[in-house]
């Protein structure tokens, strides 16, 4: 129970520094968007680096350390870069990510984010389904 | 003496800096930046190996939900009549607005990467540099599709 409040409490955080970002600068913290439009020379350029250098950089100040939750299994070096291709295509071919159509999105009450949402669920559950199950560990 | 305009984008860029390191810091405190949490979750067969959940992970429904719960409230007293943003003259909408094969498709792609992996980009990001090789292959690799689908459509 302790890990579920802990959970909540962390994805409160995500949603205050969304808002925060909707609330100060009038953008959606959408990560896919602002990665892949970072490199475009223009005036929202600097914003979008600065908020990527926020969450490269907080990521290793906060990272515990500890080594986690271990897969049951090394994973292939192909199957990171076939999964990491079909990341970045697929979140600028669908205009954004977890975080843009999840986080966001549904707090924007956005039709378009939520039929996005429920697309990259069932294909993800169908995924883990077909390929990943036996590398998971027990929670 | 700064300038009125240049000291609008420091506090612009400080804003945007404290935003990304509280996500980061959401996700790591939450453990998104786990790989294993979000195969845990996507494995809905678990909930059948023995009682409920069974071996399924209900950790991200309670990371999405305290997320969503704090946007919906926020973005909607944010935009309440004539509010205008704090640092900036106006709320950017998205430009799309159409329910179309493109966002289908894109989100389905998006899915299939995502339970291959147990990453998305935020969570990727924030542990690039702390994590090992998987995600820096698999940030590389994103990184590449991102640009793949910005000159193909």
């Amino acid at each position: 129970m302790a890990g579920y409040l802990q959970a909540l409490a962390g994805g409160i955080l995500v949603g205050l520094a969304s808002w925060a970002l909707f609330a100060g600068l009038g953008r959606i913290a959408g990560v896919s968007g602002i990665l892949s439009t970072a490199w475009v020379r223009s005036e929202e350029s600097p914003w979008r680096w600065a908020f990527l250098l926020g969450l490269i950089g907080g990521g290793a100040v906060f990272a515990t350390g500890g080594a986690g939750l271990e897969l049951a299994a090394p994973r292939p070096v192909g199957l990171m870069l076939l999964a990491g291709l079909l990341v970045g295509f697929g979140s600028v071919l669908g205009s954004g990510c977890t975080s843009g159509h999840g986080v966001c999105g549904l707090g924007r009450r956005s039709g378009r984010s939520l039929v996005a949402v429920v697309t990259f669920m069932a294909t993800g559950f169908a995924t883990v389904f077909v390929a990943a199950s036996p590398i998971i560990p027990k929670a | 003496m700064m300038s009125k305009d240049v000291r609008m984008e420091m506090l612009r860029l400080l804003l945007a800096l404290a935003c990304g390191m509280l996500f980061a810091g959401g996700l790591v405190l939450s453990e998104m930046t786990q790989p294993a949490r979000v195969l845990g979750f996507l494995n809905v067969a678990g909930m059948a190996q023995g009682p409920f959940p069974g071996r399924w992970d209900p950790t991200l429904a309670f990371v999405m939900g305290g997320a969503v719960l704090v946007t919906l409230a926020g973005f909607a007293w944010s935009q309440r009549r004539g509010a205008t943003p704090w640092l900036a003259p106006v709320f950017s909408q998205p430009l799309r607005q159409a329910i179309d094969l493109r966002l289908v498709l894109g989100a389905a792609l998006f899915g299939v990467g995502w339970g291959l992996s147990g990453y998305c980009p935020g969570p990727a990001l924030a542990s690039v540099l702390t994590a090992g090789p998987d995600v820096l292959y698999f940030v590389l690799a994103m990184l590449v599709g991102m640009a793949l689908a910005r000159r193909l459509v």
